[in-house]
């Protein structure tokens, strides 16, 4: 049927439409609507997914994060004590029991924080000290912009030496030169040795281990220079805590073993610490959850979606049965002339598609300026998949074919001499 | 030749339409209207047909079933030597397309169409419009004096004109046979004279006419005239 006929019908269709540019259009709105909904909703729902998946990415799918947290003064089988310092957290030995005892892990790397004030020539900035092992750099792989990263003679040593990051190098005003310039970081002064590129960046709830302004020295000078104790400034108060690792980062050899690995870590530090004073986080399981997340999230938002361009189907229903009604007449002229049944159908069909088909385009154009606005208004992150242009444009004409139908029968089936004897 | 035959003879080779006995009856609830009582007629190949009675005599009801827009509730319709009863609604369709071309006393144009366009309607349906088609409703629109006016709308031109237009679109299919039901009557009689010379000078290019008409006037340009009262077949009376 689609040859020069099929050609010439749609001509005529959108000429009948054209008839009543208004009527056409506010039929339209349903379909458009729907559509722009369903793309808006897929670009919203698209882009949050994909940032929750990019920060899970990046804290790296073959990783376990162990990670110090203070527990509840109440909580825990042993009263402390001193009432005004707390000690809790990951120890020393807890990284090298997992270095020792655990199979199918790649490398372990323990992560000692600090904020500590940075002097540079006359330059103060505070930073956070990261004190960890060389593995740290080849875990958060970041390209080395000079100088040399720590090594383990640096470990060994316990050398005075520090990596600055990018971000961190430019706001203290080092450049190359400043490679083997003495910083002085709280109380104790270190050697420059490198530079790597900062974290490209940071946001949301879920964070890569390291921050675009950030300093490395080695675990074993953290511990040394700084001691065990740490001492915090909070509204007026001084709160004093003894943590010896804040993070062990775990990097399993492969995607298979990342959760026997979790359960057998989880279950090593269950029998070392007596107190929930640590959380294990498996990007992985995050990962898949999030995925999980999308998928009901898709489903909810389709179904909100399918609803509206139910509507906008019923819409085109009502005025093509009106429009029937009103071209009784016309349909038995034609049907008097020799029109078969079929090409009655055909017709209105044809008119129908046209009308949800441009509703679909229409709304596809509405679907990309919804999201563009969203995230220019409230920066959230939105991505308008391209699945979802075929999807709408493929349902629309579609919700054209079968709310269509009904109207396009009713048409063909008119007895042609009632229907030319309608007025 | 046009005569109430109640028993049928050998189809003559020129007859095209040949009714047997048509019934046609309207049920409404209790009440039945006998709009068709027991008509038969043969009409031959070229014969120009007026029929003529009171109103509600069942004139439209036999042009209806001669134009295969309706089927008898009893008797035998041979179009051309094939029996209608047999045939499906695709197959009724195309009869009306090929063979018959129907002119209303409303002149039933459609409204959103161009006088080019609406004389194309039945080449649409056969499927052939092309360069040629688009020539021959030319050369039809110039054969009822509209050539200037192809691309007006029906509502732009006077009843006389909306007529001729309808006669062009009749004819554009080549049918065998033209079915007029009242084509004069919306028509002052001037333009109705000039609408029966068209209608006279398609008689002469061998179509069959049959046309329903009230006036005698008109009805003198056919052959013959039929009269009908209560769905039957009054008398017919010869010569034009
Ligand atoms: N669809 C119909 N339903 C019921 N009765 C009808 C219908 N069509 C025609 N009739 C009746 O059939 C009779 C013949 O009508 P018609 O053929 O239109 O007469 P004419 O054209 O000669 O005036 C009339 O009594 C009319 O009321
Ligand atoms: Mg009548």
């Amino acid at each position: 049927m689609f040859n020069s006929h099929g050609w010439r019908n749609l001509q005529l269709g959108i000429k009948d439409l054209m008839l009543h540019k208004l009527r056409s259009f506010l039929t339209m709105l349903g379909v458009i609507f729907g559509v722009a909904s369903v793309i808006a909703m897929l670009a919203v729902g698209e882009g949050a997914s994909r940032q929750a998946l990019e920060q899970i990415r990046r804290l790296g799918s073959n990783n376990i994060i162990l990670t110090s947290v203070k527990p509840m003064a109440d909580e825990g089988g042993q009263p402390q004590k001193n009432s005004y310092m707390s000690v809790y957290g990951l120890l020393e030995d807890d990284y090298l029991r997992i270095c020792e005892t655990i199979q199918e892990v790649k490398r372990v790397v323990p992560v000692r924080l600090i904020r500590k004030m940075a002097t540079l020539g006359a330059r103060n900035l505070e930073l956070r000290v990261v004190g960890t092992t060389p593995d740290w750099f080849s875990l958060v792989s970041r390209p080395v912009l000079a100088g040399r990263v720590l090594n383990d003679s640096d470990t060994d040593q316990s050398s005075m030496v520090c990596v600055l990051t990018e971000r961190g190098a430019r706001r203290l005003l080092a450049t190359e030169s400043a490679l083997g310039q003495k910083i002085r970081l709280g109380g104790s002064v270190f050697e420059v040795i490198g530079i790597v590129a900062s974290a490209e960046s940071s946001g949301g709830s879920l964070q890569a281990p390291d921050q675009s302004v950030d300093v490395y020295i080695p675990l074993n000078a953290s511990l040394s220079r700084y001691g065990r104790r740490i001492a915090y400034r909070s509204s007026g108060s001084r709160d004093l805590e003894q943590v010896e690792l804040h993070q062990i980062l775990v990097e399993v050899t492969g995607e298979r073993h990342v959760e026997e690995v979790a359960l057998a870590v989880e279950a090593m530090l269950q029998r070392f610490h007596k107190k929930p004073d640590y959380k294990i986080s498996v990007p992985l399981t995050l990962l898949r959850q999030a995925e999980a997340t999308k998928r009901t999230f898709n489903i909810v938002l389709g179904s909100i979606a399918g609803i509206s361009l139910l509507v906008g189907g019923i819409g085109i229903m009502n005025i093509m049965l009106a429009s029937v009604t009103e071209r009784t007449r016309e349909i038995g002229i034609r049907r008097a002339i020799g029109a078969r049944r079929s090409q009655i159908i055909m017709q209105f069909l044809i008119e129908t598609v046209v009308l949800s088909g441009m509703g679909g385009v229409i709304g596809i154009g509405v679907g990309f300026i919804i999201p563009l606005a969203i995230s220019w208004l409230s920066g959230m992150p939105t991505q308008v998949p391209l699945y979802g242009l075929a999807l709408s444009f493929g349902i629309s004409v579609l919700i054209g074919i079968v709310f269509g139908l009904y109207p396009a029968i009713r048409a063909a089936n008119l007895h042609p001499i009632e229907a030319l004897r309608h007025e | 030749m046009p005569t109430p035959s109640p028993d049928p003879r050998p189809t003559e080779p020129e007859t095209v339409i040949r009714l047997v006995g048509v019934e046609k009856i309207y049920r409404m609830g209790e009440s039945e209207v006998r709009a068709l009582d027991g008509v038969s007629l043969d009409i031959a190949r070229g014969r120009f047909l007026a029929v003529m009675g009171s109103s509600g005599s069942g004139k439209s009801t036999l042009m209806n079933l001669l134009g295969c827009l309706d089927r008898p509730t009893a008797g035998c319709y041979t179009l051309e030597g094939c029996d209608m009863a047999g045939l499906d609604d695709n197959a009724l369709s195309n009869i009306r397309l090929r063979r018959i071309g129907f002119i209303f006393q409303s002149f039933n144009l459609i409204p959103q169409l161009t006088v080019r366009e609406n004389i194309e309607l039945p080449l649409f349906y056969l499927g052939q419009e092309s360069a040629a088609s688009t020539k021959r409703a030319e050369k039809l629109a110039e054969l009822v004096g509209l050539s200037g006016r192809l691309d007006h709308r029906p509502a732009q031109l006077s009843g006389g004109q909306q007529q001729r237009v309808a006669i062009a679109r009749a004819l554009v299919n080549d049918p065998a046979i033209i079915l007029a039901d009242e084509p004069t009557g919306n028509l002052d009689s001037k333009t109705g004279r000039q609408i029966m010379d068209l209608l006279t000078q398609c008689n002469a290019d061998g179509k069959t006419i049959v046309m329903v008409t009230h006036e005698p006037r008109i009805a003198a340009y056919a052959h013959t005239r039929l009269f009908m009262s209560d769905g039957r077949v009054d008398r017919v009376e010869e010569g034009g």
